[in-house]
């Protein structure tokens, strides 16, 4: 039998934006897209709805499992609704524009997860977020980080944690000691954790180079400040080359981060492999204190375009609006609006609208009360005509 | 995803989540060594929230298997959890960087001694119902699981189960019921587990707090030995 609650009840992490937080995230929304603007950055709306394929094509299974699925009665081929924007950002950018120098895009609009990303999270966020492809250096690397930190200051978000590491040091590694994909994903699982007791049984157990053996027990507590570097260039010194550059270009980026933005703490992790199945090199995430997860991620990842036909460097990252919007608190109800009586020419009122007033007109045998509308002045009549008068000093 | 309203962040404060019984008679001496002690006995204590000998760290008391979410939503930073809770709450978002090495025990399946199982599906009674669905399908075994929540014991004698998943410390338990311990599923001990933004945003108060309990446990170590 279908009761009251089963009407009004909304499915778990769905939820309506009522006043004043849907102009909040509107007004967001749109200062956001003004400033990667203003960065050169072109905006992109990919389709919400795409074949299954292309939506989790090079970034694995576990983006496939985070999809809604349907199937398209025209084809029958199973569609998926967008979990994550980056691959079809991604796939435009190889397949659709081909563009041979840099392309910069940024983009902002809902996606769809069966499952919460994070305990408590919204299964239906709003990514906002940019991409950068076309140029492998770490000056892309910094554009993109620099933009992400301009993202969460301009939104008023303070006390932000800048958390850098890269996957390459862990695909490295593990590919120097001859791990298989099994094994790869116990060790990667363990790492996850920072579990030292089970990465100390795994490389006693599938490691016989001693010197790779070392430098794997040692991933989990290479996490810190900015001495971590330096201790990693000793520890990780007998590592492949790709190691070194990996960690040089770390600490060039973070010392050129932290010049740009003082106020921004760094803290380096190189055992986080957060996205490891399509990252490709550095990873980054933006902590702040009042929220367990992070409140904006990215990284680089050059290989996703591939799948597309045209392997391009890509770095980018995105954040969540209604995270965003959490962690600037709520707004004042708008106010400021004019109440114009309903008998109120058509004309006085289009003025007042045109010069960016918000004009509520009552409606004929309606009772308005002006504060409850939001209205502080009122449109009135008089001898010298139509004029607006406060509503608030009497 | 909630914004932490415990009082923790504003103050500095670190939050550490135990569970009443031998978890927390074994976590207090560790604890003690890192020279924090609880400021009333939480076993005599009503209160949920224990205040320490250091102003910087309080203790919350909650259930066992509620550890996890607590440090997961950042409501604790910092928890003691067995091995068993752990697996069986398989969180990605949780550090478990330190073995406490106590409550030490063996999660196993168990059955009636000398009854051998049925072919084809069999039932399995559990409170740990993630761990046993992976275990049985490593095993290649297709294993309806009946979820309980105590004396996993009585559901093979009364026909309920043919096994059972559960931990087991001496085996008393399972011997005074006719049981037979059977195939080893994991080592379990107590873990220290760690929110992944704290451990990122308040690195050094964790790292030098995490480092204390490490020489503790490898004192006490030493001396059992």
């Amino acid at each position: 039998m279908m009761t009251m609650a089963d009407r009004w009840l909304l499915p778990d992490g769905i939820e309506e934006v009522l006043p004043p937080g849907a102009w909040q995230i509107e007004d967001l929304r749109r200062q956001l897209l003004d400033l990667y603007c203003s960065w050169g950055y072109e905006l992109v709306i990919p389709p919400q709805i795409q074949y299954l394929e292309s939506l989790a094509a090079g970034v694995g299974q576990d983006l496939t499992l985070q999809t809604f699925k349907l199937t398209d009665q025209l084809t029958g081929r199973t569609m998926g609704l967008v979990a994550d924007t980056t691959p079809a950002v991604a796939r435009i950018d190889a397949h659709t524009l081909g563009a041979e120098g840099p392309s910069r895009l940024c983009y902002a609009g809902r996606v769809f997860h069966t499952r919460p990303a994070n305990p408590g999270a919204s299964r239906t966020p709003i990514q906002v977020g940019a991409e950068l492809y076309g140029h492998a250096g770490i000056e892309s690397d910094i554009e993109v980080i620099s933009l992400m930190l301009e993202t969460l200051i301009s939104s008023g978000v303070n006390n932000i944690t800048l958390d850098l590491g890269h996957v390459d040091i862990f695909r490295q590694l593990t590919l120097a000691a001859g791990l298989d994909e099994e094994q790869q994903d116990e060790l990667f699982e363990a790492l996850q954790r920072k579990s030292a007791t089970e990465v100390d049984a795994f490389v006693s157990h599938h490691v016989q180079e001693a010197v790779l053996a070392h430098m794997l027990r040692e991933l989990p507590e290479l996490a810190g400040d900015e001495t971590v570097l330096d201790r990693a260039t000793g520890i990780l010194a007998a590592a492949p080359e790709p190691v070194r550059v990996a960690l040089e270009n770390l600490k060039a980026l973070s010392e050129r981060i932290k010049a740009a933005y003082p106020e921004v703490n760094c803290y380096f992790d190189l055992g986080e492999l957060r996205g490891y199945n399509y990252h490709t090199g550095v990873v980054f995430a933006a902590y702040v204190p009042q929220l367990g997860q992070a409140v904006a991620k990215g990284g680089r990842y050059d290989g996703i375009g591939e799948v597309f036909g045209r392997a391009r460097p890509a770095t980018g990252f995105s954040t969540d609006l209604g995270l965003l919007l959490q962690l600037v608190g709520p707004a004042e109800k708008k106010t400021g609006k004019i109440l114009a009586p309903a008998d109120a020419p058509m004309a006085e009122v289009r003025k007042l609208r045109n010069a960016g007033e918000q004009v509520v007109q009552v409606l004929p045998g309606m009772m308005q009360e002006p504060i409850a509308a939001g209205c502080d002045r009122i449109l009135q009549q008089t001898s010298a005509g139509w004029v607006i008068s406060s509503l608030t000093d009497s | 995803m909630q914004l932490s309203n415990s009082p923790s962040d504003a103050a500095e404060q670190l939050t550490i989540a135990l569970s009443k019984g031998r978890i927390l008679k074994d976590t207090l001496p560790l604890l003690h060594a890192a020279g924090i002690e609880p400021a009333e006995d939480p076993d005599k204590s009503r209160k949920l929230i224990i205040p320490t000998t250091d102003p910087g760290v309080r203790l919350l008391i909650v259930r066992a298997s509620d550890v996890p979410p607590y440090v997961e939503h950042g409501a604790a930073d910092i928890g003691v959890s067995g091995k068993d809770v752990l697996m069986e709450y398989n969180s990605p978002s949780l550090y478990e960087p330190l073995d406490l090495e106590i409550a030490c025990c063996k999660l196993m399946t168990a059955g009636p001694v000398g009854k051998i199982l049925p072919e084809g599906r069999i039932k399995v009674a559990t409170k740990f119902v993630n761990i046993a669905k992976k275990y049985y399908a490593s095993q290649g075994r297709q294993a309806e699981i009946i979820k309980l929540y105590g004396s996993m014991e009585l559901a093979p004698l009364v026909g309920l189960a043919d096994e059972i998943v559960d931990v087991v410390d001496t085996g008393g338990t399972l011997r005074a019921n006719g049981l037979e311990p059977r195939e080893h599923i994991a080592d379990i001990s107590s873990r220290l587990v760690v929110n992944k933004a704290a451990m990122k945003l308040r690195h050094q108060r964790i790292s030098s707090l995490l480092e204390q309990l490490k020489a503790a446990v490898i004192a006490k170590r030493q001396t059992e030995c």
